[in-house]
C-alpha cells in the first residue's frame, strides 16, 4: 500500500479515498421507505484549539454519513496540527455502515493515516451506536497493511445541565496487539484520553465549548515516548466549536 | 366541456383570502358558467410563494392563492369539478380528506391509479358528494401539506342541519415552520431529539430527587436510560408557529358574534405534526360532530385532537365580551390563538401555558406486563378531572380494567400513587393523556363519542387485522408491523367484509391513524352507535380497535397522519378487492 500511495501527495490520496464513498454505498441496496431517498449528516464533534504545556495545537474529530436507515457510507476523521508546525496526526476512515439492531451499526472499511509516519493503510471493522443509559460508543478494530492489529474504544455521554448547556465527558482507549516501534506504539494498552467539554448550543447545530482534555501514554508506548524525550501525559485546555450540517 | 373561467391573479386571491379568513367565508368563486345547480366548478392553482405569519415572511406552497386554501362550501349531492393546476416545479396532488370518493379521485399518488400532477399540468377532479359535514383537503405529495397546502371543506346536508347556528366558522389549526421540511426530516434522521428542548436535565433530576428521594429519581432515570427512550418525547418537531386559519397568535384571527347567538365552530387539525388541547376559557363547547359525522351532543370544556381529526362544536356566548380560542400543542412549545368577539379589535386574556406532561412507563406499554388487552376499548384522551394526580413511579395499578368492558374515561396517567402531588402548589402532569385539565372541567374522551344514528352494519367482524404501530425513535424510523412502506405487506379484504382493525401501539408516541376511502367505527364502548371516524388516535403503548365494512373497492392509503412519520414509512395499502363477478 505504501508503494502504491507513495507517489501521491496527501491531497491526492484523500481524493482517492473520497472516491470510495459512492463505491461503498453500492455494497447494499437502498431499502429506505422512499427508494432513492438519501440523507446526509456531518458533524464536527470536536473542532478545537488545545492549549498544551508545550506546543499548542488545533484538533478535530468529525464524522459524516450519507445513506438511508439501513445502509450508510460513513466518514470519520480526526487529527492534530500544532499551531506552528506540520500536521502531526491525521486519520481518515471510510466505512460501509449497516444497521444491525435498533441502536447499533456494524461498519467495515478502510483507514488511512496521513501522519504520523510511516504511512499506513488499515482495514477497519467497527461497532458504533447507542449503548444503554445513553452512552454513544464506537469500538473499532484495525489491521494494517503490515498485518498489525490494533483497536480503539470511544465513549461519550451528554449530561444536560439545562436544555442548551451540556457537559460532555468522553473517553478513548487505544490498544495494540504488537509494538510498532517506528510509530511509537507499544503492545497492550497504548494510551487513554479523557475529556470534559461544556458546550452551549446556540443552535442544535452550532455550539461553542470549553473544556479539558487529558491524555496519558501507558506501558511500552509510554516507554517509547520517554525514549524520544516526549512527555507521557498531557493536560490541555480546549476551546472549540461543535457543529453539524 | 366548460372551461374554468375563475381566473384571478394571485394578488387578488391573497386579498380575497385575507378577507375570507376574517369572515370565515368562501374564497373561491364557483364558475359563473356552472348554471346547472348540481355541478360546481373550481379552479385551484398550486403555487410556491411567500406568506407572512405574525409579520414574519416565509416560504409556502399555496392552493388557490392562500394559506389555508380557500374553504370549499358544498352541498351533499353536488357534483364537484375541480381543475387543479400545478405551478410548482415538483409533482403535487390534492387529497380530499374524509370524503367517500372514487379511488382515482382520492388524490393519493401511487394509489387507485391516481398519478401525481406534474409541473404545468392540470388534473380534473370530478366527484359527487355522498355525505355532509366538516372535512378538509391537502396535498398528499412530499411534505407540501407542511408547507401550507391544506384547506377546509364544509358540506351542507341535503336535509336538515343537525343543529341550528346563527354563525358558522371554520377554525383550521396548523403548525408552520420556517424550515424546509426535508431539512427537518434530515435533522430528525441524524438526531431524533434534534427539536426536543424539553428533555430532562440535571436540574430536573435534583428537583425530582428532592421530591421523590434520590434513589427513586435515579431509578427512574436508569429505567428510561436502560430502554434508551426519552419520556419527554411528545412532539418530534418544534420551532413551529401555531396558526388558526393561517394567522399566528399575534395576527389573532377574529370571528364576530352578537351576544346570545349560537356559533358553530368547525375545528380542523390540519397540522403536520401537532396534537392540540383546545379550549375557549369561559365558554363551554358542545361537540356534536366528529370527523364530519354527527354524534350525540357532549358538553365539554376542552378537547384534545390529533392530526387529521375534526370536531364541530356549538358555543353560546351570552356576554358582550371577547373570548380566546386557545390551542396548545401537547409539548406546550407554543400556542395557537384566535378571538371570538362582538366587535373587531377586541381581545380576551391569553391563558397561561399549561405544564408539559412527561411520559410514564404505562405509555411505553411497560406496566401491562404481557396482559392481553386486545379488547380494551377505552381511550384516555383527557385525564380525570380531579386533582389527585401525581407523578413518580407507576405501580401497575392500571390493569384492573383490561378485558373488554367499556372504560369510559380511564386514564393511566391519572392513577395516583402517593408521590408528591403538588409540592410548591403546582401539580405536575404525568402520562401522555394528562392535559392538566383543571378539577371540575370536562375534557372530551373518545368514550364520550356516540353516533347520532345507529350503525348501519351490525354484523360481527369476521376478520381481525392487527396493525402494530412500530418504529425506532432513535433512528427516526417509523412503520407498520415493522415494515416501512415499500417493503410492506398490503392489507387485503374482500368487498363487503366486516373487519376489525386492532391498532397496537408499540411506540412511545401517539399516532393518528388515517384510512382513506372509508369510515371506521371506533370501538369505544358504544354498542350500536359507534362513532364513525376517518382518523383514530392511538395513544402510546395502547391498543385501540375499530370496525369497518369494506364497501369501497380500491387500493387505499392507510397511514399515520403525522407527516414525518408517514414520510419515514408509516404507511401501507388497504386493499378492498372488488366484488367478484
Amino acid at each position: 500500500m505504501k508503494s502504491m500511495f507513495g507517489r501521491y501527495n496527501p491531497r491526492q490520496k484523500l481524493a482517492f479515498l473520497a472516491g470510495f464513498m459512492p463505491a461503498l454505498f453500492l455494497f447494499g441496496p437502498a431499502q429506505s421507505a422512499e427508494p432513492g431517498q438519501l440523507f446526509t449528516f456531518f458533524q464536527a464533534e470536536q473542532f478545537e484549539y488545545r492549549a498544551n504545556d508545550g506546543q499548542d495545537s488545533l484538533n478535530w474529530d468529525a464524522q459524516g454519513w450519507i445513506g438511508n436507515d439501513d445502509h450508510k457510507a460513513w466518514l470519520k476523521t480526526e487529527g492534530e496540527k500544532p499551531t506552528d508546525g506540520q500536521l502531526e496526526k491525521g486519520e481518515i476512515q471510510l466505512l460501509y455502515s449497516r444497521r444491525i439492531s435498533d441502536f447499533f451499526d456494524a461498519q467495515a472499511g478502510v483507514r488511512y493515516d496521513i501522519e504520523p509516519g510511516p504511512e499506513r493503510g488499515f482495514g477497519v471493522f467497527a461497532l458504533q451506536g447507542l449503548a444503554p443509559y445513553w452512552f454513544e460508543v464506537d469500538a473499532s478494530a484495525f489491521v494494517s497493511n503490515k498485518g498489525e492489529l490494533s483497536a480503539r474504544f470511544e465513549a461519550e455521554y451528554d449530561l444536560l445541565i439545562t436544555q442548551k448547556l451540556i457537559l460532555q465527558p468522553t473517553a478513548e482507549v487505544n490498544l495494540a496487539a504488537q509494538s510498532v516501534r517506528e510509530r511509537g506504539i507499544g503492545s497492550g494498552i497504548n494510551d487513554v484520553e479523557l475529556g470534559l467539554r461544556l458546550r452551549y448550543e446556540i443552535e442544535r447545530s452550532f455550539a461553542p465549548y470549553i473544556g479539558i482534555s487529558w491524555e496519558r501514554k501507558i506501558g511500552e508506548t509510554a516507554d517509547f515516548a520517554r525514549d524520544e524525550g516526549e512527555d507521557i501525559d498531557n493536560l490541555s485546555f480546549v476551546t472549540g466549536i461543535r457543529f453539524s450540517f | 366541456m366548460n372551461k374554468p373561467i375563475t381566473v384571478f391573479s394571485r394578488r387578488d386571491a391573497l386579498k380575497l383570502a385575507g378577507a375570507a379568513g376574517f369572515a370565515g367565508t368562501v374564497a373561491v368563486y364557483p364558475s359563473r358558467r356552472s348554471f346547472a345547480s348540481s355541478t360546481k366548478e373550481y379552479t385551484l392553482n398550486v403555487d410556491a410563494d411567500r406568506i407572512a405569519v405574525d409579520g414574519v415572511s416565509s416560504n409556502a406552497i399555496l392552493m388557490g392563492g392562500s394559506v389555508p386554501a380557500p374553504t370549499m362550501r358544498w352541498r351533499e349531492g353536488d357534483e364537484v369539478v375541480v381543475y387543479a393546476t400545478n405551478r410548482l416545479d415538483a409533482p403535487t396532488s390534492i387529497h380530499w380528506h374524509g370524503l367517500l370518493i372514487e379511488g382515482v379521485m382520492d388524490g393519493a399518488p401511487g394509489f387507485n391509479g391516481y398519478v401525481a400532477i406534474q409541473p404545468g399540468e392540470t388534473y380534473t377532479y370530478r366527484f359527487k358528494l355522498r355525505q355532509a359535514g366538516t372535512y378538509w383537503y391537502h396535498s398528499h405529495s412530499a411534505m407540501q401539506e407542511q408547507q401550507g397546502m391544506y384547506g377546509a371543506i364544509v358540506i351542507e346536508p341535503s336535509g336538515r342541519e343537525p343543529v341550528r347556528a346563527d354563525r358558522d366558522y371554520v377554525v383550521v389549526l396548523s403548525d408552520h415552520t420556517q424550515e424546509d421540511p426535508m431539512r427537518v426530516l434530515s435533522n430528525l434522521k441524524a438526531d431524533a431529539g434534534y427539536y426536543n428542548y424539553g428533555k430532562r436535565t440535571l436540574i430536573d433530576f435534583f428537583r425530582d430527587a428532592n421530591r421523590d428521594g434520590f434513589n427513586t429519581a435515579l431509578k427512574d432515570r436508569m429505567e428510561w436510560g436502560d430502554m434508551r427512550m426519552d419520556p419527554t418525547d411528545l412532539a418530534d418537531v418544534t420551532g413551529y408557529t401555531f396558526l388558526i386559519n393561517g394567522r399566528g397568535p399575534k395576527d389573532n384571527w377574529t370571528a364576530l358574534f352578537n351576544p346570545g347567538e349560537r356559533i358553530r365552530l368547525r375545528f380542523i387539525n390540519a397540522s403536520a405534526m401537532s396534537f392540540f388541547d383546545v379550549r375557549i376559557p369561559g365558554l363551554p363547547m358542545t361537540v356534536f360532530s366528529a370527523d364530519g359525522q354527527n354524534v350525540q351532543p357532549v358538553r365539554v370544556d376542552e378537547f384534545r385532537f390529533g392530526v387529521g381529526e375534526t370536531y364541530d362544536v356549538i358555543v353560546l356566548p351570552r356576554d358582550d365580551k371577547a373570548f380566546t380560542i386557545f390551542a396548545e400543542p401537547i409539548d406546550r412549545s407554543g400556542h395557537a390563538r384566535a378571538t371570538l368577539a362582538p366587535r373587531e379589535g377586541m381581545e380576551a386574556a391569553i391563558p397561561e401555558p399549561r405544564p408539559r406532561t412527561i411520559l410514564s412507563m404505562a405509555d411505553m406499554g411497560m406496566a401491562h406486563g404481557g396482559m392481553d388487552h386486545g379488547s380494551m376499548t377505552g381511550m384516555n384522551h383527557g385525564p380525570m378531572a380531579g386533582g389527585a394526580m401525581s407523578s413518580g413511579a407507576m405501580g401497575g395499578m392500571d390493569h384492573s380494567k383490561m378485558g373488554g368492558a367499556p372504560m369510559a374515561g380511564m386514564d393511566h396517567g391519572a392513577m395516583g400513587h402517593g408521590g408528591a402531588a403538588a409540592e410548591g402548589g403546582e401539580r405536575r402532569p404525568f402520562g401522555w393523556a394528562d392535559a392538566s385539565t383543571p378539577p371540575g372541567m370536562k375534557a372530551l374522551d373518545y368514550a364520550d363519542l356516540k353516533a347520532s344514528t345507529p350503525n348501519s352494519d351490525d354484523r360481527e367482524p369476521t376478520q381481525e387485522i392487527e396493525v402494530r404501530l412500530t418504529g425506532i425513535m432513535e433512528r427516526y424510523m417509523w412503520n407498520l408491523n415493522g415494515r416501512p412502506f415499500g417493503k410492506d405487506e398490503p392489507i387485503r379484504v374482500a368487498y363487503g367484509d366486516r373487519v376489525r382493525l386492532k391498532f397496537v401501539n408499540t411506540t412511545m408516541m401517539a399516532h393518528p391513524m388515517h384510512l382513506h376511502g372509508m369510515f371506521v367505527e371506533l370501538e369505544n364502548g358504544q354498542t350500536d352507535r359507534k362513532p364513525r371516524k376517518h382518523v383514530v388516535v392511538v395513544p402510546p403503548g395502547k391498543t385501540v380497535s375499530a370496525v369497518l365494512t369494506a364497501n369501497e373497492p380500491g387500493d387505499w392509503p392507510f397511514h399515520c397522519h403525522l407527516i414525518y412519520h408517514m414520510e419515514a414509512g408509516m404507511m401501507t395499502r388497504f386493499i378492498v378487492e372488488p366484488k367478484s363477478a
